[in-house]
């Protein structure tokens, strides 16, 4: 029974008082361009998932508070919670960069994209 | 005999011997004195035997302290209080207990499953697996009555559970798990930083093995450094102590479930109101074990005979409640800990020899023992035991490490065994959540290693076991646990005085003079009946990793989970393979420690709190109504109304022909309705639904159908135009929750960018369905401040006003192919308008109809319901909805999965219409049409009945189906076989049955 915190409204509590929505980040190509889907990028976004053992970034929901969705950065082997953060942000930066295989992947381009900025 | 054999003229600190106990066991009235378990009464009574093992059906007696009591498993109470599987160590004896033992049959000393004893040497490791394979069909019929009628532990109690159960949850800065020395040690180190600390013991008693394991604290007996301590803590306001508390499991996040037994030990308590048992779950900030150890058996031939103890089993039996294991005895042990029993059936007049596998015993205790007389025989083992129902001798043979067999004996008569192969630290709870875990050479055993949760273990749970040692690492974890406090802990530590014990060497099998295979069996799960010889088996059979030796003989997988096996079975495993404990591994422990009560787990959540109910405005006239009433996701929703003299079939008819011919009157109310405001809302709708909203004009309807992602079906529904950024989402009854929060989820994190609020009304407006032909009449007699002509108020459009005097929105929508209005007005208004259509509708002839009459309805009309005619991987174009799904729109959910192959392919299932070739046959719900009928299954099937009715309009059965290639095949007859080889035949046609151009409710 995981004890979860809630970044929109304060909240924390027990697993049960939330709703795991599964992993995090994943980019629903039909909203960006419907025209151009392939059968392969639908596939990849409706089946394929990580499963990392060791960091992993998943979706959340207030259930039984504010209702809001938010993000989580978990580690799958000890179950701690390294970060809460908002549905619409990235993991802050030290958690990007401990992020390994396909994480580390796809974080790589943000991580640069934030140096920049 | 006299009569009272076994108890001791003195002695027995936990009995009062002024307060006589009358109890029961297998209906003989026996007594003992309070403060006995019903371990130590019937001992007391001279009666070893306590039940029959699982699988050989041997007898059994006591062989443990407490919780890891694995043989003497009794049930108690009885009829609705009855509770099977109790460990009789544990059952404090109270006046007029009913206890009995289990697993035999007829009678507890005569048994006939111990012929599987005589035939054991057929029933090997594996035997199940292996023999009841086959043939098939005898498993049914033959092979599992005979087993559960044998086999099984216990059984369940009779009606419903008369007492009440409680849950707590509470929060604590320092959870201590285990009141001996340790745990009372580093319970008042932790509270001494003002941490908020609770400490929970599974035995009635604080204190442990304090009383029974020597040594002196500050020059006094542990027992007293206990008492002190037990008392100052319970003072203490940041403490809780509890008692009777077993913490069953270990979860994520110092997430802990504690099992107490309020009331078990006294019904007095039942009776003045108490639960019976509470479930604490319990968060804690820090954990800490201070669990003990549980002494292990040893391997030796028959070792499983009534008489049989662990050596810390027997002492206590003297020192608590002074009752004699029996007159003669022998301590077998690989350690100098078992020494101290020695001593004590020495000291109370009972006679005792040490065995000892050692090569050389020469610590402080043992000294002591061969200064009082004892004999000791070192590098020996006993090889052999005699006597069935008890023991009557031992053999006891020469022994050095390592020996396979044994060449001579000397029996030695004796009626009991106290036997003490070394300690395992109990570390079922560090591994309930992954704790890792390391063998320990000097304790041949594992104990903790590291563990990702704030958890720590002390005292003899972590493989420490000297008492200067035990109190200084508790205390010192207890003020470390409690760190964040300010308070700083001043806890002066007592000196400890104890004698020095020299180490144990392994001994995971005592040799026999013949092999296991010749009448002799070492037991290493008592529970699970399985033998040393069973694992060797395993072994070479190639079950060569521990999870699957464990499978494959059910070793440690009883209810003990292995608490007294498990390292035994490891020993076992490492001498038959060359391998070392570590390199076998080990296998997983999970929760609970101990089984606990399914009352507790429920709490007070049972009868009618079990699930709430929801009640439209309308219930109690539905029910005073004599509504028969069906649960629609947590609502009750009215089913049919029966009028006297009618059955279900005929006032279902009536209703259904009411609405086709007059006029009907139904409680929508539970339908689901969620508000959907916002410069975006017609934009958002046209990303939810498969069809067109934005298109829509405002005080207009639109029956909308929505996808998930994979493009299935998962609600529909009428959505009303109710002003220009104001839409009003009509949901299944039972989706209403789900849809509201799906909206919320595209909304939060998608289409982040719109500008829409979504808002749940559902309780907010009581609804009704007005349809039949003179609805229009029905709404005219109550008054409305609005057109109601058929063009100013045509089909699928929408007013607001006043209808009878109350404000309402009206839609006309129909859902039973009539001339339909469905109003909604404010719920506390509800009940007022439902009577004032009733009045006005009398002499229109308005009926009342239920929702099995609804369905009827809607299926002559071929309307589909969500969870029916779609099961979750049926698209829009399965149910011949293709025309709902927008071409013109871009992007909606579920649009691109439509268009994968998989969606596209030739023998998708397609909605239909049947009508079976007899119009009186109605074709059961799910069943399914077969390619080809043959005389028995397997039959290629190709689709099945979703709906099914009698249609009181046409005078016939209807059905709708889902039938591979269904639309291709209009006209083809089906054949549908269903239960006592019956076959329907069905015709497969249009799923509209009734008014096809959907002309009455449009007039």
């Amino acid at each position: 029974m995981l004890v979860v915190h809630c970044p929109v409204c304060g909240a924390e509590g027990d697993e049960t008082d939330f709703h795991g929505g599964g992993q995090a980040h994943i980019r629903r190509p039909a909203t960006h361009d419907p025209a151009n889907v392939s059968d392969e990028a639908q596939r990849d976004y409706l089946f394929i998932r990580h499963n990392p053992k060791g960091l992993h970034f998943e979706r959340w929901r207030c259930d039984r508070g504010c209702g809001k969705w938010f993000h989580a950065a978990r580690d799958t082997v000890t179950m701690e919670f390294k970060a809460f953060y908002g549905i619409t942000e990235l993991p802050p930066r030290e958690v990007m960069e401990a992020a390994t295989g396909e994480w580390a992947t796809y974080f790589k381009d943000k991580l640069k994209a934030d140096a920049k900025s | 005999m006299s009569n009272k054999p076994y108890r001791l003229a003195q002695g027995g600190s936990r009995i009062d011997r002024t307060k006589k106990v009358h109890f029961s066991f297998d209906g003989k009235q026996l007594s003992g004195f309070a403060g006995d378990t019903l371990a130590s009464a019937v001992m007391a009574n001279g009666t070893k035997l306590f039940g029959r093992s699982f699988k050989y059906h041997r007898p059994r007696g006591v062989v443990g302290l407490g919780s890891e009591e694995m043989n003497a498993l009794v049930g108690v109470g009885d009829s609705s209080r009855h509770e099977p599987n109790l460990r009789a160590t544990q059952v404090e004896l109270f006046d007029g207990l009913q206890a009995v033992s289990q697993n035999r049959w007829p009678s507890l000393a005569f048994d006939v499953g111990s012929l599987n004893s005589t035939f054991s040497r057929f029933i090997p490791g594996g035997f199940y697996y292996k023999t009841f394979m086959w043939p098939q069909r005898f498993w049914k019929h033959v092979y599992e009555p005979i087993i559960r009628k044998a086999a099984g532990l216990g059984h369940a109690p009779e009606g419903r559970d008369p007492d009440a159960y409680e849950n707590i949850h509470v929060h604590c800065d320092v959870l201590v798990v285990g009141g001996g020395v340790a745990g009372l040690a580093a319970a008042e180190s932790a509270a001494a930083t003002g941490a908020r600390v609770i400490l929970a013991d599974e035995n009635p008693q604080f204190g442990g093995v304090a009383d029974i394991c020597g040594g002196t604290l500050d020059g006094k007996p542990q027992t007293a450094w206990v008492a002190e301590k037990v008392s100052s803590l319970a003072y203490a306001e940041n403490v809780h102590l509890l008692r009777r508390t077993t913490v069953v499991g270990h979860w994520h996040h110092n997430y802990l479930m504690l099992f107490e037994r309020v009331a078990d030990h006294d019904p007095a308590l039942l009776r003045d109101g108490a639960p019976r048992h509470r479930l604490w779950k319990v968060r804690a900030k820090q954990v800490i074990l201070a669990t003990g150890a549980i002494e292990r058996p040893i391997a030796f031939a028959n070792n499983d005979r009534p008489g049989i103890m662990l050596a810390s089993a027997a002492r206590a039996m003297v020192v608590r409640y002074g009752v004699s294991p029996g007159v003669e005895g022998i301590v077998f042990t690989n350690n100098d800990d078992a020494y101290q029993t020695a001593l004590v059936l020495k000291a109370a007049g009972i006679g005792v020899r040490v065995v000892d596998s050692r090569g050389r015993a020469e610590g402080a205790l043992v000294e002591k023992t061969r200064a009082a007389g004892i004999d000791v025989a070192v590098s020996s083992v006993v090889s052999a035991v005699e006597g069935n129902l008890g023991v009557t001798a031992v053999r006891v043979a020469a022994y050095r490490k390592g020996q396979g067999r044994v060449i001579t004996e000397r029996k030695i008569p004796c009626n009991f065994i106290a036997m003490s192969g070394g300690f395992n630290p109990v570390l079922h709870l560090w591994c309930h959540n992954g704790g890792k875990i390391k063998f320990d050479d000097g304790l041949q055993s594992f104990r903790p290693d590291r563990h990702q949760d704030a958890i720590t273990a002390v005292g003899a749970a972590n493989g420490t076991f000297a008492l200067a040692d035990i109190i200084a690492e508790a205390t010192a974890a207890g003020e470390a646990a409690a760190k964040r406090k300010t308070k700083a802990a001043k806890v002066k530590l007592p000196k400890a005085e104890q004698d020095v014990q020299k180490p144990l060497e392994a001994l995971w099998f005592a040799p026999a003079t013949g092999k296991y295979n010749e009448g002799n069996k070492h037991f290493i799960d008592f529970q699970n009946d399985v033998t040393v010889a069973d694992l060797e088996l395993a072994q070479r059979e190639g079950y060569e990793s521990v999870e699957h030796t464990k499978r494959y003989t059910t070793f440690g997988m009883a209810t003990d989970q292995g608490k007294t096996s498990n390292l035994n079975g490891l020993g076992v495993l490492s001498e038959a393979t060359g391998k070392s404990i570590p390199e076998i591994g080990v296998t997983t422990f999970r929760p609970p420690y101990t089984p606990f009560s399914f009352g507790s787990i429920a709490g007070v959540l049972t009868k009618n709190l079990f699930l709430p109910v929801r009640r439209t405005p309308i219930y109690q006239w539905h029910a005073d109504r004599n509504a028969t009433f069906e649960p629609v996701g947590q609502w009750r929703r009215a089913y049919t109304y029966m009028s006297a003299g009618e059955d279900k079939h005929g006032s279902i008819n009536r209703e259904i022909l009411a609405v086709r011919h007059k006029v009907g009157l139904l409680d929508a109310s539970t339908l689901g309705k969620i508000e959907i405001k916002g410069p975006d809302a017609a934009e958002f709708l046209d990303c939810m639904y498969t069809n067109m909203f934005s298109t829509l004009k405002v005080g207009k309807c639109r029956y909308g159908l929505m996808m998930n992602e994979l493009g299935f079906l998962t609600d529909d529904g009428v959505t009303v135009r109710l002003g220009e950024d104001h839409f009003l989402m009509h949901t299944t009854s039972g989706g209403a929750d789900r849809i509201a929060a799906w909206l919320e989820e595209w909304l939060q994190t998608e289409w982040t960018h719109y500008k829409v609020f979504v808002t749940p009304v559902t309780e907010q407006w009581a609804q009704f369905a007005i349809a039949g032909p003179r609805a229009r009449n029905v709404l005219a007699k109550l008054g409305a401040d609005f057109d109601l002509s058929h063009d100013g108020f045509p089909h699928m459009s929408f007013k607001e006003g006043k209808l009878g005097g109350y404000p309402v929105r009206v839609y006309r929508i129909s859902f039973s192919g009539e001339q339909s209005y469905e109003v909604a007005t404010p719920s506390n208004m509800g009940r007022g308008l439902w009577n004032a259509i009733l009045d006005a509708g009398k002499e229109l002839g308005i009926e009342p109809y239920g929702t099995e009459a609804l369905h009827v309805l809607r299926a002559e009309k071929g309307f589909i319901v969500i969870g029916d005619e779609t099961d979750g991987t049926t698209t829009p174009i399965d149910v011949g909805l293709d025309g709902l799904v927008s071409k013109k729109k871009a992007d909606f959910i579920g649009k691109r999965s439509l268009e994968q192959s998989y969606l596209k392919g030739p023998d998708r299932k397609q909605l239909v219409g049947l009508l079976t070739e007899e119009p009186t046959d109605i074709l059961p719900d799910g069943a399914y049409a077969v390619r080809h009928v043959k005389d028995k299954p397997p039959m290629e099937m190709i689709g099945q009945v979703t709906s099914s009715y009698h249609s009181p309009t046409l005078e016939r059965s209807i059905a709708m189906a889902l039938i591979q290639n269904g639309r291709a095949r209009m006209g083809e007859t089906l054949s549908f076989p269903i239960e006592g080889g019956k076959v329907i035949r069905a015709k497969i046609v249009d799923p509209v049955f009734y008014d096809k151009e959907g002309a009455r409710q449009n007039v």
